[in-house]
């Protein structure tokens, strides 16, 4: 009988599973909506322009940045994932990785509200 | 410190968890604790331990919800408002208490081919190793494994998945895979490619971030992946 909580997955590297997992579950539940909705365009233009008209709403606006949030969480979990098993590299060299990756991130986001 | 009593809960099975006042007192491990129960509150507890001294890997169990060694583990770390939750270890049956069936751990160790694999006999010259090749680095990683247990109670796969080998069998795999003395490549790879092997690992890490040794299963695991892949897109050469 166990009556305590299993505490460990408080750490980085299951957080960052959980979050892959979440996030794949909800691209996937998502996504066959999405391209409902843009076959719209080809089988009921007026059904689409309907849907278009909800984008200028905010809270759908909000929903929207969440999916782009979870597109990206869920790339970046992807290809941290095939580093992981694929790439045997030394964790020097993850820590590199990662933080390489993070910085460009930083100088593309810096970039992208210059222009924004 | 030395006067302050803990409250200590232990996991029992039917009818449920007892609670126990027990002296705290300074440099005092959580094995400490559990022996101090037996001997002092309650004689009909079971647990198990030997060494005493983190090499047998034989008193695991979980506190405070996280498998650990309990008789490196010193309770300041894991006391939480004076008390202390311990229970036995995860992913495994109960015998009694906190004494857990190791078997299915064992047998998971023998089912990925976690055997010598030997090639010559007593006759021969010792074959040299050479210390600083990459494949002994690999092999070296792996080898202070204590067969604590810990990281298979830490797997969530192991607890989603009963035939999944799990950590500490497919890491020995990986060490015997790497080692230029065993001879097994072939029957590794097949054990550890099947329906409980190395790719039912999803990287949660759990058996990194908790093997007391410090070890890196998961990385291990990582490596039959790679392995077993090339293995199969050159067809089991």
């Amino acid at each position: 009988m166990r009556t305590a909580g299993i505490t460990s997955r408080a750490h980085p590297l299951w957080l960052a599973y959980i979050l892959h997992r979440l996030s794949g579950l909800g691209l996937a539940l998502f996504l066959p909506f999405h391209f409902w909705i843009l076959s719209l365009a080809l089988t009921d233009p007026a059904r689409l322009d309907g849907f278009l008209a909800f984008t200028e709403i905010g809270a759908v606006k909000l929903a929207e940045f969440g999916l782009v949030f979870l597109l990206a969480v869920h790339m970046f979990g992807g290809l941290r994932l095939m580093a992981l098993e694929w790439l045997p590299w030394t964790p020097p060299q993850k820590t590199l990785a990662a933080g390489a990756t993070a910085l460009s991130f930083l100088i593309a986001t810096l970039f992208l509200m210059q222009a924004v | 410190m030395t006067s302050k009593t803990l409250s200590v809960t232990i996991d029992r099975g039917a009818p449920g968890p007892d609670t126990f006042d027990v002296p705290g007192h300074d440099n005092q491990t959580v094995l400490d604790v559990v022996s101090w129960v037996q001997q002092n509150a309650d004689p009909t507890l079971s647990y198990r331990f030997a060494c005493r001294v983190g090499m047998c890997g034989s008193c695991a169990m979980m506190v405070n919800g996280v498998p650990r060694w309990t008789c490196r583990t010193h309770v300041s770390k894991v006391v939480q408002d004076g008390a202390v939750h311990i229970g036995p270890l995860r992913n495994l049956p109960v015998v009694k208490d906190l004494v857990v069936d190791m078997d299915p751990f064992f047998d998971k160790w023998v089912g990925a081919e976690g055997v010598h694999h030997g090639t010559l006999t007593r006759d021969d010259p010792i074959a040299a190793v050479d210390e600083t090749s990459a494949a002994r680095v690999e092999a070296n990683a792996g080898i202070e494994c204590i067969n604590c247990s810990v990281c298979y109670a830490a797997c969530d796969t192991v607890a989603g998945n009963p035939d999944y080998l799990g950590p500490a069998a497919l890491q020995r795999a990986w060490t015997l895979l790497n080692d230029a003395k065993d001879d097994g490549r072939l029957a590794i790879l097949d054990a550890v490619s099947g329906s409980g092997g190395c790719h039912n690992c999803h990287s949660m890490g759990s058996c990194t971030t908790y093997c007391p040794n410090e070890l890196d299963p998961m990385s291990a695991i990582a490596g039959l992946k790679r392995e077993t892949a090339k293995s199969f897109f050159r067809r089991g050469r």
